[in-house]
């Protein structure tokens, strides 16, 4: 069996599952937040009772991190709705904005908070949970229902899925960064290439990287519609994981004669940095190649872009520069927002960097990746054209319906950002 | 679960993501508020863009301003219908808007599981490319027994694929009731 064949087997208390095979697993955790979280509250309750409790309070984590610094009153009261429940139950992990506790993106908070263990199953009311992928665990987005089904019985249904390798061969040079591959592989196989399928990344390229590029990989698996990433633990996810949780490993290794459904081999050395063009993260192109394309807004943060090997990819362009164009840094929590004081480069902080670029830096959360309300940090209000390290370009993903998005490594944004044309970041290393 | 469902269908293409069944912006709706959900029915499918909206002419908005229904109550669309963001209001906004079935080529996974397990819906899924041959506005009828699809006008039928496994729970009415039938929850 495959890793993600074996976890659920386990957690379906079977000895051997194949693909396509319905199974009712065990659930170690599930994670909801600000948009989600009080839907799922609510059929929970529908379902079980106003008075009924939780299957386990420690296996439950919420983290607001949608909607958080708008003055909007229907997210303020979706926020009160969060933690009067918390309060009702008595739950163990709520990340509450405006408190200490507060940490932003929650598929980054996850990992840094240790819910994200190998051989573990994690659901969320989120697509982009396929994030955790990256440190061995089974983990995928479902919708409220799903999620109060869970919330009250600790089980879900799923179809076992067929497993896709990819082998990337040889360590990345540097100018590419994870984001790159996975562009190039959704641009390779299109946006439901994967659909139902699990995508497991492999090869030395691949496990040279650090645990923030693993997660940049899964976390769009679900850009080619997969229903989960998947990294195998190695050495750097044990030292990540046990600085993180006190929960004992359980890993999990693929048998040798276990069944792929596909395989797809990229060589490091021969990757460019791509982007993808307005509206679908499959219209990949070499970012060589949109010299032409002038840009109104640069962005850098959320689950895919936002986390400190991001920044400090982007920083690394930046230095000593300054920005032609507005361009908007949001670290993805607390913690990287901290990391941005101290983390240096030549001596000067990532945040000095930034600032004296004439970039501007917002709070934590997820910000313009999705839009959201009109007065959310970094939004696209207009035809503007803007080129992000987030994961979607849909018709009106980052706001406005006139706006137009292309995608790309933090790289690529900040070397974009200096000349205010789409830019290859070959040009400033 | 009707046997047959008829309505006028509204046509849609390839990978119409939950952004476009929903912005992002609405999302800070009450679900549970049941004047809240109607807005959802309001701004079904507001995010398509215009010449794409209602094939193949484009510029048919799904549901008219100040109304909280559509007109339409089948969707007929292309391939990865749903793909996306998981939001569940991307179902709970075409039921509210009166969506009844959805016929598509494929689905994303989540918006699929979404609409079986909250009973919003039936996504049926076609052999061909029937967005290509049916226009908005025109009535149709499916009938869920004979996994066929009628065009009314000409007569001319399609062939739609079975359900599957997942027929038990779109007949109970979705996972807690499928779950209750098999004696899973007191």
């Amino acid at each position: 069996m495959t890793i993600t064949e074996k976890i659920l087997a386990k957690h379906a208390g079977k000895s051997f599952v194949e693909p396509g095979d319905t199974v009712w697993v065990d659930v170690d955790v599930l994670m909801t937040h600000d948009v989600c979280g009080p839907g799922t509250i609510g059929i929970f309750k529908k379902q079980f009772g106003d008075r009924a409790r939780v299957w386990d309070r420690e296996k439950v984590v919420i983290i607001p991190d949608h909607y958080i610094f708008t003055d909007d009153p229907y997210a303020k009261r979706n926020m009160k709705i969060l933690r009067q429940f918390v309060a009702e139950q008595d739950l163990c992990h709520y990340y509450d904005a405006g408190s200490d506790r507060y940490k932003g993106v929650c598929h980054v908070a996850l990992a840094e908070e240790g819910f994200t263990r190998p051989g573990e199953v994690l659901f969320g009311t989120d697509s982009h949970t396929c994030t955790a992928g990256a440190f061995g665990q089974f983990a995928t987005g479902i919708g409220n229902t799903d999620a109060g089904f869970i919330l009250g019985t600790g089980k879900l249904w799923v179809k076992v899925p067929e497993t896709m390798l990819f082998i990337l061969e040889g360590k990345l040079p540097p100018y590419i960064m994870a984001k790159d591959v996975i562009l190039k592989i959704i641009g390779d196989i299109g946006v439901d290439g994967a659909t139902y399928r699990t995508m497991e990344f492999t090869g030395d390229g691949v496990h040279s990287m650090n645990m923030e590029e693993r997660m940049t990989l899964c976390n769009m698996v679900i850009e080619a519609g997969a229903k989960n990433g998947l990294i195998s633990p190695d050495q750097t996810t044990i030292d990540f994981v046990e600085s993180k949780s006190n929960h004992l490993l359980k890993l999990v290794e693929n048998d040798r004669d276990c069944k792929y459904v596909s395989s797809r081999s990229y060589k490091s050395s021969e990757l460019e940095p791509v982007v993808a063009q307005p509206y679908s993260p499959k219209n990949i192109e070499s970012a060589k190649n949109l010299w032409n394309v002038r840009l109104d807004r640069c962005y850098i943060g959320s689950c895919t872009g936002g986390k400190i090997t991001d920044l400090i990819a982007a920083a690394n362009i930046l230095k000593g520069h300054t920005v032609k164009v507005r361009t908007a840094v949001v670290p993805a929590t607390t913690q990287v927002e901290k990391a941005l004081g101290n983390e240096e480069i030549d001596g000067i902080s990532l945040k000095e960097i930034f600032l004296n670029a004439c970039v501007e830096i917002g709070p934590p959360s997820c910000a313009a990746c999705l839009g959201g309300p009109k007065d959310t940090f970094g939004r696209l209000n207009g035809n503007e054209v803007c080129i992000s390290t987030t994961n979607r370009n849909f018709p009106g993903r980052m706001g406005s319906p006139e706006s137009r998005t292309f995608l790309s490594s933090p790289l690529t944004v900040a070397a974009s950002a200096l000349t205010g044309r789409i830019t290859d970041p070959r040009a400033f290393l | 679960m009707a046997q047959i469902i008829q309505g006028n269908a509204y046509v849609l293409g390839d990978n119409i993501d939950t952004d476009q069944i929903i912005p992002a912006r609405h999302l800070v709706y009450n679900l549970d508020d049941p004047k809240e959900r109607k807005w959802y029915g309001a701004h079904a499918l507001s995010g398509v863009p215009e010449k794409e909206a209602g094939l193949p002419s484009g510029y048919n908005p799904f549901v008219l301003k100040g109304k909280n229904r559509s007109d339409y109550s089948i969707i007929v669309a292309g391939k990865n219908f749903g793909c996306g963001s998981s939001r569940e209001h991307a179902p709970v906004a075409l039921q509210m808007a009166g969506v009844r079935v959805i016929v598509a080529i494929s689905y994303a996974r989540i918006f699929y599981r979404n609409s079986v397990d909250g009973g919003f819906l039936i996504p049926l899924e076609c052999k061909n490319e029937i967005f290509k041959q049916i226009e908005t506005g025109e009535e149709i009828e499916i009938q869920c027994d004979t996994n066929r699809l009628i065009h009314k006008e000409s007569g001319k039928q399609y062939t739609l694929k079975p359900l599957g496994e997942v027929s038990e729970i779109i007949h109970a009415g979705g996972i807690f009731e499928y779950a209750r039938k098999h004696h899973m929850l007191k």
